[in-house]
């Protein structure tokens, strides 16, 4: 079939590139002229509505050195996706191989352990926060243990695992959805043959299931971090950043210091600062990932 | 490893623990959202006289209903536009080999690592200067916009592991570009279009950070807002909050509970892309 026929008919059948042009002229008009614009006015003192302002270099950047309350929002940034990432997957993929046994009601419970992943963040964030309030239903539970309840979101220790806590329960189903298809994909066949020769299910989960699942650990971890470190809905709805700044993220930052005091450049600066993380976490991510995935298969 | 055994048991009655832990809002939540203000017992303890009125004073009090219609428009409108132009966009950007194509994919996945924080506020002025602000158009335009990479990214995937045979015979029985992705590659892109559908549905209904800064203070409102604006606004009728919670996760309950086999097979899907 060398003939040379065969690359005008390829040519021919390769769809016209003017078919991307409505989707990457909305994506240029929404997401990438911003981001660009927003980029630059990252050196301005521009307070979002003054048609004058000055471009001022890095003099948003330095402030924010200087700025404890920028740094504590750097800091709980990293330690809520941290915390979130690792709970999170390690919940869903404890819960992905509960439910990836031969029990009956696998089918029935896969179903209600995703069910709070595609419920409003908002909407459940506020049920949390009435459930941890001090006359909540976890203080009233913890009661009837005889355990003394805590004002679990005013304490400045607390209320930043409280957010972990509610972002992990809401979205632990998502991760272990991901981990029940990527353990579906591996063959029942290796894992018998392994069982026959003698491996223990502990051997088996480290020298089969973990590198066959790596596919599903790249998308979980990417997705859970990448969420984590953009996390807003949450943290503004249980706290609010309160008490204090105790749990503050860059992006309560960004809204606070935009909308309500009038400092929009001094905003995009931190969320030039957010695309920063996010990106060096990204590649940094992709590339580990993507080496033991290439190691695994 | 198919035989229920005594130990299959123990773990099934594990997990079933597990689960109730994980209802457990749930429970206070539905429990609360039927009880009479005037009744102060225990949260966990079940409501003893329950009562519908909450649900009507939520639903009166808290223009719900016109936040429901204009969720459900801006989502239906922005999700249709961004499957339409991401699929017609996933096409050439899957089949063709050239540079123009690697680089435009890579452009529009960069979409996915950039915060919508650092887009949202410059767009803020483009919208206020087109006189948008507080109009749900604004929103359309956003979601149609911010979910193309993502979309994209499943169509792309998802073509790449498509045969060409079917679309290269239609060429050859003379069909244009345009005919032929109507008629042979959009029919064959339905499992991908589902769990597309299903997934940006989601994340458009839920999303509650761009509604705040493009719609607040005007009276148009979509459902997360118009529940925060609820909360501040009752701030410590926590049963009335509850209803208005309730009624407001219904219809994602609902869209959920009835696709559910194809999102949790969409799942599957996307991992093997």
């Amino acid at each position: 079939m060398t003939t040379d026929l065969q690359p005008r008919r390829r040519t021919s059948a390769a769809p016209p590139w003017w078919f991307t042009l409505p989707a990457l002229l909305l994506f240029a008009f929404v997401v990438l002229v911003p981001s660009a614009r927003g980029v630059y006015y990252a050196f301005t003192d521009w307070d979002g509505l003054d048609p004058d302002f000055a471009f001022i270099g890095l003099d948003n950047f330095t402030a924010m050195a200087d700025d404890p309350d920028a740094l504590q929002a750097i800091w709980h940034t990293l330690l809520i996706a941290v915390a979130i990432t690792v709970l999170q997957n390690g919940l869903g993929l404890l819960l992905a191989l509960g439910v990836n046994t031969a029990i009956k009601s696998r089918n029935l419970l896969r179903v209600l352990l995703f069910a709070p992943a595609v419920v409003t963040p908002i909407v459940t964030a506020y049920l949390w926060r009435n459930l941890l309030g001090p006359d909540g239903a976890v203080n009233s539970l913890l009661g009837v243990f005889g355990v003394e309840g805590r004002n679990w979101l005013g304490d400045p220790d607390l209320a930043l695992w409280m957010i972990v806590l509610v972002v992990v329960w809401q979205f632990a189903g998502y991760s272990m959805v991901i981990f029940v298809a990527g353990l579906q994909s591996i063959p029942k066949e290796i894992y018998e043959a392994a069982a026959i020769d003698g491996s223990g299910p502990v051997r088996r989960f480290w020298s089969i299931v973990r590198p066959l699942l790596a596919p599903a650990v790249t998308i979980n971890l990417m997705l859970s971090i990448i969420g984590g470190i953009k996390l807003f809905d949450q943290v503004y709805a249980l706290t609010g950043g309160g008490p204090g700044h105790a749990t503050d993220t860059i992006s309560t930052l960004i809204y606070k210091d935009a909308f309500t005091l009038g400092e929009f450049g001094y905003s995009i600066a931190l969320a030039v600062v957010l695309t920063a993380i996010v990106a060096v976490i990204s590649a940094g991510q992709y590339t580990v990932l993507n080496r033991n995935e290439k190691a695994a298969s | 490893m198919n035989r229920y055994t005594t130990k299959t048991f123990a773990l099934e009655m594990l997990m079933i623990a597990v689960a109730i832990v994980f209802a457990f809002p749930v429970y206070v939540l539905v429990n609360l959202a039927f009880r009479a203000p005037s009744d102060t017992s225990s949260p966990i303890a079940l409501t003893q006289s329950p009562t519908l009125a909450n649900f009507t004073d939520a639903w009166r009090e808290g223009g719900l209903g016109g936040a429901l219609i204009n969720s459900v428009l801006v989502t239906a409108v922005s999700v249709l536009i961004v499957l339409t132009v991401s699929s017609l966009a996933a096409y050439p950007l899957a089949r063709s080999t050239a540079h123009w194509s690697r680089g435009t994919f890579l452009l529009i996945m960069l979409g996915l690592i950039l915060p919508f924080q650092l887009a949202a506020l410059p767009l803020y002025q483009t919208i206020r200067d087109l006189g948008l602000l507080g109009s749900v158009w604004s929103l359309v335009l956003f979601y149609a916009g911010l979910q193309v990479p993502f979309t994209t990214f499943l169509y792309v995937g998802f073509l790449r592991a498509l045969p060409r045979d079917f679309e290269e015979a239609a060429t050859i029985d003379g069909c244009g570009p345009l005919t032929a992705f109507r008629y042979v590659i959009l029919p064959m892109l339905k499992p991908i279009t589902v769990t597309a559908l299903v997934l940006n549905t989601v994340s458009v209904w839920n999303d509650f950070f761009t509604p705040l800064l493009y719609l607040s203070g005007s009276d148009q409102q979509t459902m997360p807002v118009a529940v925060a604006g609820f909360v501040g606004q009752f701030v410590s009728d926590w049963n009335l909050i509850f209803a208005a919670l309730l009624i407001s996760i219904v219809p994602v309950l609902a869209v959920y509970l009835s696709l559910q086999r194809s999102i949790i097979n969409g799942f599957a899907g996307g991992l093997k892309g």
